[in-house]
């Protein structure tokens, strides 16, 4: 497809790598809300990104930030701010990346398969959860006008193997945060240090309507485990959900009302979705209930 | 103890996990950063297995690469019944062997597919998804040619390694945009394994029993 023209989501700041992803002799070649894109680390040591055409020839020079151990860049002139994780500075805390995968589906799907913690018993059986323990207890859900995000606070599941450093099944106390259409975190229970929060976090990078790379990294307390395990706790989890994520249909998420109501009453996933409404969002979303039902283009 | 290195999403690390786990042979991993790392390419690993490819195994020193050089190591060495690998009947072990190799046809294409769709590798998905179909209809051809016969395996009437090394890329397919919907003997045979005793899942691989069965 053609570079959206979403005012909304060209003006995110949105991932499109880590930042080992690009260097000099191997550029990242890819694509962004439809615009091929090519990044790549100049002479000067930072990373440069290009829109590019058809034959790979560079054209306008984008805005580029290196953080949070990724690469971000912006197709807008008004970008939002990117989120602040102040908890980035904090002593003790190690930045694990885990790479991405792609998945065929609209991003939008992804971030709100993140926030659903209904999933956990049947998909990541004996990791995050496991049956009978299925229920999720009340929780609150909200959209923060004052930051413009979307928060769910109060969660609450019992996980068999909740991160790498875990031992034994625990209560894990969550809370997520949205601070854009394609960017949520989430702060869990750690493990192995009492009172404390392990982040885990989730840049989507819109490629196409229906395609996308989930990328995302870990910011726990954890000096046991090495950054390869950590990775492939995390990538386990994400392959877990890929399959799933696919089949859900349509791949574009449906944001008129009582176009696809999730059986058990999925607070944040709503609370998600109207927040996405209000901002007129469209990349990712069902056009058209009527003319959308199949995947099938 | 056996040392495996081993990648948690790598079709060839789950084939070697699962055979040891029916054989109830306890081991420990090396976790290797296949990706993003890319580590597998990198010296220290080569110094291990000069192919750059996992799993490698090592038992004692004993070091050992290919995946199905390992599993007829393991049987060979664990399987006291002898059942899972028949090396003393020519023709069990010729039909073993046959489809032994065939289990790097389907790494080269359906593989490859999966690398492709999900974590982006550089590479020719509709090649790699044109060759995994030709094999598959190899396989699904023969798997109900072994039904009518009245053996449900594929080197014959019961379960041996040449169906552990074959499972895993005709079961991960789906994840590299390769749909199994129309090989209806492969899906029964997928189920069969899935029903084993023993059986262990990897992501991408669900244990769910809702795939036709056939009579047995
Ligand atoms: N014949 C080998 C093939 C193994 C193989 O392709 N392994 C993949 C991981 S599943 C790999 O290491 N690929 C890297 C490469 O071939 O460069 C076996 O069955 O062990
Ligand atoms: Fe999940």
């Amino acid at each position: 497809m053609a570079k959206t023209t979403d005012a909304f989501a060209l003006n995110e700041w949105l991932v499109i790598g880590r930042l080992e992803d690009a260097t000099h002799d191997k550029p990242r070649v890819t694509r962004l809300l439809g615009q091929d894109i090519r990044a790549e680390r100049t002479a000067d040591g930072a990373i440069g990104v290009w829109e590019t055409d058809l034959a790979g020839n560079k054209g306008r020079a984008l805005p580029v930030q290196e953080r949070y151990g990724h690469i971000f860049v912006t197709l807008g002139d008004t970008p939002r701010d990117l989120l602040e994780m102040p908890e980035f500075e904090e002593e003790g805390r190690r930045l694990v990346t885990i790479g991405y995968v792609r998945v065929k589906t609209s991003p939008l799907r992804v971030v709100e398969n993140f926030l659903d913690l209904g999933h956990f018993p049947y998909v990541h059986t004996n990791y995050l959860g496991a049956e009978p323990q299925t229920e999720v207890a009340n929780y609150k859900a909200e959209i923060r006008e004052d930051v413009d995000e979307v928060w769910a606070t109060d969660c609450s599941f019992f996980q068999q193997k909740a991160a790498k450093s875990a031992t034994d099944g625990q209560q894990s106390e969550y809370e997520y945060r949205v601070t854009s259409p394609f960017i949520t975190v989430l702060y869990k229970t750690c493990p192995i240090k009492p009172g404390a929060w392990d982040l885990v976090g989730l840049f989507v990078q819109p490629l196409d309507e229906d395609l996308c790379e989930a990328h995302s990294f870990v910011l726990p307390f954890d000096e046991e485990n090495t950054d390869v395990e950590l990775r492939h706790f995390q990538q386990t989890i994400f392959l877990q959900d890929r399959p799933i994520l696919e089949n859900q249909l349509p791949a574009l998420l449906p944001l008129t009302p009582g176009t696809e109501m999730p059986a058990r009453a999925d607070a944040t996933s709503m609370t998600y979705r109207r927040w996405l409404k209000k901002k007129n969002i469209t990349f990712g979303v069902q056009k058209d209930a009527a003319s959308t039902n199949s995947r099938a283009a | 103890m056996i040392k495996l290195y081993d990648y948690p999403a790598s079709g060839n690390c789950y084939k070697i996990r699962l055979f040891l786990n029916i054989l109830g042979v306890a081991y420990e991993t090396v976790p290797v950063d296949f990706y993003p790392g890319l580590e597998h390419r990198n010296a220290d690993f080569k110094a291990i297995n000069p192919l750059g490819q996992l799993p490698v195994l090592d038992d004692d020193g004993f070091v050992i690469r290919d995946a199905q050089a390992i599993l007829a190591y393991l049987a060979s060495k664990y399987d006291a019944a002898g059942t899972w690998f028949d090396r003393d009947d020519p023709v069990a072990l010729g039909k073993t062997m046959m489809w032994l190799a065939f289990a790097d046809q389907i790494t080269a294409t359906s593989s490859a597919a999966r690398l492709h769709d999900v974590l982006g590798f550089d590479l020719d998905v509709d090649a790699a998804r044109k060759g995994a179909h030709a094999a598959f209809r190899i396989l699904d051809d023969h798997l109900i040619e072994q039904e009518f016969v009245g053996e449900y395996w594929l080197a014959g009437d019961r379960a041996s390694i040449a169906d552990i090394a074959c499972f895993p890329y005709v079961a991960l397919a789906p994840d590299g945009g390769i749909n199994l919907g129309n090989y209806h003997g492969i899906r029964r045979w997928l189920a069969r394994i899935k029903r084993m005793p023993d059986f262990v899942e990897m992501p991408g691989i669900f244990l769910e029993f809702d795939e036709p069965m056939a009579a047995e």
